[in-house]
């Protein structure tokens, strides 16, 4: 049975992540120190906040090298909201920051207007049907696959292969999933998207 | 096409129970909120507010244990409110599962507490609870379940409200709250207007069309509902086929 270990960082709410895979019935451990990331088997970084901060909370902890390496040799990773956003080159939130640069990408603001020139609400907040390509992340998603978003920044993949799933919020184009290998990044909280998040999770655990 | 709009379960609590009042008095006991909360999480709530009435009573938010229970088999977003008044209150709260948290009298006497809270968790961790009522020419915002005044005007405090970042607004009218008659269309096509963050209706739904007046006619981001779900005079899967039909867009269920 796979243990499953949540990267503690100082800025998010990682309860709710380990109570839904305490739900799914596997083990959780709750890790912030480098050599905890070094052997873990798989890796949740979740998130909520500022890009900022939360590059600087792995930095400070000397997380980022043991995270990348975690990556490196094809260790399953799920990246969650901020945490998906981190894995991409560099973010325009509050000034050009860069990183964790798995992915060649950037993060930059939702437009507050839509592509027919109508004014949207930011936050993004709400459930929204993802549209994805075959995955085995993906067993049991169908075409009524919702997922519950909030954010206000939203993925830009510089390589199209790199995309999963997307969203559309009126009618602009959200990435909702992210992908290099067994490094997974997704947009929207599998933790409270009701049955179709928890599934994806289990699939994410059986990696 | 539209963004989905979110139908929301609010649960006003007091005590271990969940009740229901007029005008957010005159409360009676429903029943065991956590019982109410599944049932809505099983049938596709996409949210649930619950809400501490007595919280000021007591000095604090007293909803940690039933909010602790609730996310061991509810995973959609929780909100709480009532009696938060300090960062403190928000980490405890977060700790026991909410997703966010709801703030009006401490934002009122404070409103750089929302940015705080913003800053160190996440605009999208901010909602500013409001509690509307009617004045002579527009409605002031009250507290304490709609018995204190604060003086203030609704429209200048949602722009005070969003400047200090806050991630949403809950509009409740304390007129309209618990009567059935409908939202106060008005007062949330006004505010809902006048910021960029989503406003969540709150007070007066009675019937399906009051859904569909406050989506399209007063541009509500999202919709609160009690008592109409609490009495089943409704059930959400009856309110979403009627959106469907109605054209108002929701998450699909199954």
């Amino acid at each position: 049975m796979n243990k499953i270990s949540i990267i503690d960082y100082g800025l998010c709410n990682l309860y709710n992540v380990s109570n839904a895979l305490d739900y799914l019935k596997v083990k959780v451990e709750i890790i912030e120190k480098p050599e905890d990331v070094t052997n873990a088997t798989h890796l949740i970084l979740p998130g909520v906040g500022a890009f900022k901060n939360g590059m600087r909370g792995l930095k400070i902890r000397n997380l980022i090298e043991p995270i990348k390496e975690h990556i490196d040799k094809d260790k399953p990773f799920l990246g969650i909201c901020l945490g998906m956003q981190m894995m991409l080159s560099k973010s325009y939130e509050f000034g050009e920051i860069s990183g964790l640069d798995i992915i060649d990408g950037e993060v930059v603001k939702i437009p507050q207007i839509n592509n027919t020139g109508e004014a949207h609400k930011i936050p993004h907040i709400g459930w929204n049907k993802i549209i994805y390509k075959e995955d085995k992340l993906m067993n049991g998603q169908n075409n009524k696959s919702s997922m519950y978003f909030v954010h206000s920044y939203k993925a830009e993949c510089k390589n199209e292969e790199s995309v999963l799933a997307h969203t559309l919020y009126n009618d602009v184009k959200i990435t909702a999933i992210i992908k290099s290998k067994n490094a997974y990044g997704c947009q929207f909280h599998p933790e409270k998207s009701g049955n179709y998040g928890l599934r994806l999770l289990n699939e994410f655990i059986k990696l | 096409m539209t963004s989905n709009i979110r139908l929301i379960a609010r649960l006003d609590i007091k005590g271990p129970n969940l009740i229901k009042g007029i005008h957010l008095e005159g409360l009676r006991i429903i029943g065991d909120p956590n019982v109410y909360a599944r049932k809505y999480y099983d049938s596709g709530i996409d949210e649930i507010i619950y809400m501490d009435t007595v919280a000021s009573l007591y000095g604090r938010n007293n909803l940690s244990d039933i909010v602790k229970k609730t996310v061991k088999d509810v995973y959609v977003p929780i909100t709480v409110g009532g009696g938060i008044r300090s960062i403190d209150d928000v980490k405890f709260l977060l700790r026991c599962g909410a997703e966010k948290v709801a703030i009006n009298t401490a934002a009122t006497k404070n409103p750089e507490l929302i940015k705080e809270v913003s800053r160190k968790f996440g605009s999208q961790c901010m909602v500013l609870s409001i509690e509307a009522k009617r004045k002579d020419n527009g409605w002031e915002v009250y507290t304490e379940n709609g018995r204190q005044k604060t003086g203030l005007d609704v429209m200048d405090w949602v722009k005070i409200g969003e400047e200090n970042e806050a991630g949403e607004i809950l509009l409740t009218s304390v007129d309209n709250e618990g009567t059935k008659k409908g939202f106060d269309f008005e007062l949330i096509k006004k505010v809902s207007e006048s910021v960029s963050i989503p406003v969540i209706a709150s007070g007066g739904m009675g019937e399906h069309e009051h859904l569909n007046k406050v989506v399209n006619e007063s541009s509500a981001d999202a919709v609160a509902m009690a008592d109409i779900l609490h009495y089943e005079r409704s059930s959400i899967e009856d309110i979403r086929r009627y959106c469907i039909k109605n054209n108002i867009n929701v998450r699909e269920y199954e």
